[in-house]
């Protein structure tokens, strides 16, 4: 038997070797916004660390590239992840001048891509592992308890992205809890209108293609449009409804982004739950029937159960997509990390675009992975009722 | 659902979106109110028309990539070859929906620089994921006898995915193209955030000005842009769809 070599491995081994060797693993700056340039592995790490790392990597490289076992090929990605992770804390510190206070460090795409090539490799393992969703949500726990960990530790604190965080922490969590206030806010907003409208829908047939077309056309709305649009009749409403303004409802900031998110919500939700009522199959509502349960009882007891794994869905694609369009929201002064993203463009400075985009997307990331496991586990527990 | 709207409401429809874009200086009256202090009612610092055909320019490059990219990577990783990429595909895609789309643009800006680049590279991530997964759906759901008959009638597999394979799911595959491309014409406008010559200018102008009336009318072109494309797809999916002798969803 000759060596067999691995298709995906042959993509990651590519890649990672281009990110090693040719590319730039952290990048210099003397401030904040001036251009930095480039620091390769072995210049960015400290005399024992830096080929140590490379080891590593070429290493991680051969078990990608040859058809190895999953377990061999999990430790390597992961063995690989935390080198990386610890490695570019490690160059922050050991790059830094001492005493410096300006200068900034930042990771640089040879870094980002030995993340992606290593992610990838991850990803393909826990892909083909096929896990149960109580196993992902307890992987997802520890990888979230490792950057946490990392975070506190201060391994990372060299790094330029920490130090805007570290100028901005107070602003940082009253950013965050608006973000989530308002994707979460808008998201029960959405399900406590939407579910009995989509209940409704489903009843009353003449009612489904109007409310359905409706709420279509807002999706096609752009958001920063839709945000802006609302401006005008929530001023008129503070101004005129009395007790409105009490209630912290103005033109601009939060009361426009929510109104908008909400109604970008509705959609989803209407039409899942349509969809999922649909799909209830007629010889369970007939047996129910023949029971003598009431419509309400038919309801609650038979039809709703049954189609709640697809209502979840269009809650899942909710959530993942109101923390994306949240970050719109601080453009009309909403509030958010979309304040740090915009800020960031604003002045150039990519550090702080960072300190919103990646909370932001890992925000997204774990809402999905957690309601992908939470609709699977709806979905099989269905399963082993009607089986049972 | 068929469509958005009856015939004679959208060649109407049609109409006044067309006159709004070549001559916005008709519907002046119209947006009057919606401004304060005598500011212009209509956008004042560029032509409509010329940042609707960039707008329409930059979602159809961008479109145009994300099908070809997303054809091919569907097509291979269905193929014996690209087998073992299926399952990573799959989860690939699924992550890649949770990333922002400001997140991708903002991401974009350190690496390629403002102006139309990063807003291309947001809207070509953004539009690979529903094509990619739509004809990946359609690809891997074909009936197995009609994928039978064709190897029992001796097609090569060349033959096979070009007449058979890919003309079967082409409805799927222009579901996820629509889908795409409705969602790549709202988000272009965040483009303009990053110095992107889109329609989303004109209703940043409006936000920055406190202009309502500029923020309703680059809203309402998109918004109108977005509603006739869409219709459009569907008519074309039903023809496609009704060629292969299925029943329009």
């Amino acid at each position: 038997m000759g060596i067999r070599f691995d298709k995906l491995g042959v993509v990651i081994a590519a890649i990672a070797a281009y990110a090693a060797f040719l590319a730039p693993f952290a990048t210099f700056r003397a401030n904040r916004i001036v251009p930095g340039e480039g620091r390769f592995i072995l210049d960015a790490l400290p005399v024992v660390s830096g080929p140590l790392l490379l080891a590593l990597v070429v290493a991680a490289i051969v078990v990608a590239l040859l058809k190895t076992p999953l377990a061999l090929r999990l430790i390597a990605s992961v063995v690989l992840l935390v080198a990386l992770a610890l490695a570019i804390g490690a160059a922050g510190g050991f790059l830094t001048p001492p005493g410096n206070t300006f200068a900034r460090i930042s990771p640089a795409s040879g870094f980002w891509l030995l993340i992606f090539a290593f992610t990838l490799l991850l990803a393909d393992v826990l892909a083909r592992l096929e896990l149960s969703p109580f196993v992902r949500l307890a992987v997802l726990l520890v990888a979230a308890v490792a950057v946490g960990a990392l975070l506190a530790s201060g391994v990372w604190d060299s790094l330029s992205i920490l130090k805007e965080y570290t100028n901005r922490a107070d602003s940082f969590w009253a950013e965050a809890r608006k973000h989530v206030t308002l994707a979460l806010g808008s998201l029960v907003a959405a399900v406590v209108v939407g579910l009995p409208l989509g209940i409704l829908c489903h009843r009353v047939e003449a009612l489904r293609a109007g409310v359905l077309n409706v709420l279509n056309i807002i999706q096609t709305i752009p958001s920063i449009a839709l945000f802006g649009m609302l401006i005008g009749p929530l001023g008129w409403v503070a101004l005129h409804v009395p007790g409105a303004s009490e209630l912290g409802i103005r033109g601009i900031g939060t009361a426009p982004a929510f109104v908008a998110l909400f109604l970008y919500s509705l959609l989803p939700v209407v039409a899942n739950t349509v969809v999922g009522l649909a799909g209830v199959p007629k010889a369970a509502n007939e047996a129910a029937r023949g029971m003598g349960m009431t419509d309400r009882q038919r309801l609650f007891g038979v039809e709703f159960p049954l189609a709640f794994p697809v209502i979840l869905t269009g809650i899942r694609i909710v959530l993942v997509q109101n923390i994306g369009l949240a970050t719109i929201a601080a453009l009309i002064g909403g509030g958010g990390f979309g304040v740090f993203v915009f800020q960031g463009v604003g002045q150039t400075a990519m550090d702080l675009v960072l300190l919103g985009a990646v909370p932001t997307v890992a925000l997204a990331f774990v809402a999905g992975i957690v309601l992908d496991a939470i609709i699977e586990l709806t979905a099989t527990a269905r399963r082993k009722e009607a089986i049972a | 659902m068929k469509t958005f709207l009856p015939a004679a409401l959208r060649v109407i429809l049609l109409v006044l979106l067309v006159a709004f874009i070549v001559n916005p200086g008709w519907f002046e009256p119209l947006f009057k109110p919606l401004t304060e202090n005598n500011a212009p009612a209509i956008y004042n610092q560029g032509s409509l028309l010329s940042l609707t055909l960039q707008h329409l320019g930059t979602v159809a490059v961008a479109t145009i990539a994300a099908i070809i990219v997303a054809i091919g990577l569907a097509i291979l990783v269905t193929r014996p070859f690209g087998a073992e990429f299926l399952p990573l595909s799959r989860s690939l895609v699924n992550i890649g929906q949770t990333f922002p789309p400001v997140a991708v643009l903002a991401l974009a800006v350190p690496a390629v620089g403002f102006g139309e680049k990063p807003t291309l590279i947001a809207l070509f991530l953004y539009g690979l994921l529903p094509i990619f997964e739509n004809a990946l759906t359609g690809l891997t759901t074909l009936p197995s006898n009609i994928v039978e008959a064709a190897r029992g009638a001796g097609m090569t597999n060349r033959q096979k995915l070009l007449r058979v394979e890919l003309p079967l799911s082409l409805p799927v595959i222009l579901a996820g193209i629509r889908l795409s491309v409705v969602i790549g014409l709202a988000t272009a406008t965040i483009g303009s955030t990053v110095a992107a010559k889109t329609l989303g200018e004109v209703i940043i102008a409006g936000l920055i000005s406190n202009n309502l009336a500029f923020v309703v009318q680059g809203g309402l072109i998109v918004a109108g842009l977005a509603v006739f494309i869409y219709d459009g797809l569907m008519a074309l999916e039903r023809v496609a769809a009704r060629r292969m002798g299925q029943v329009a969803h």
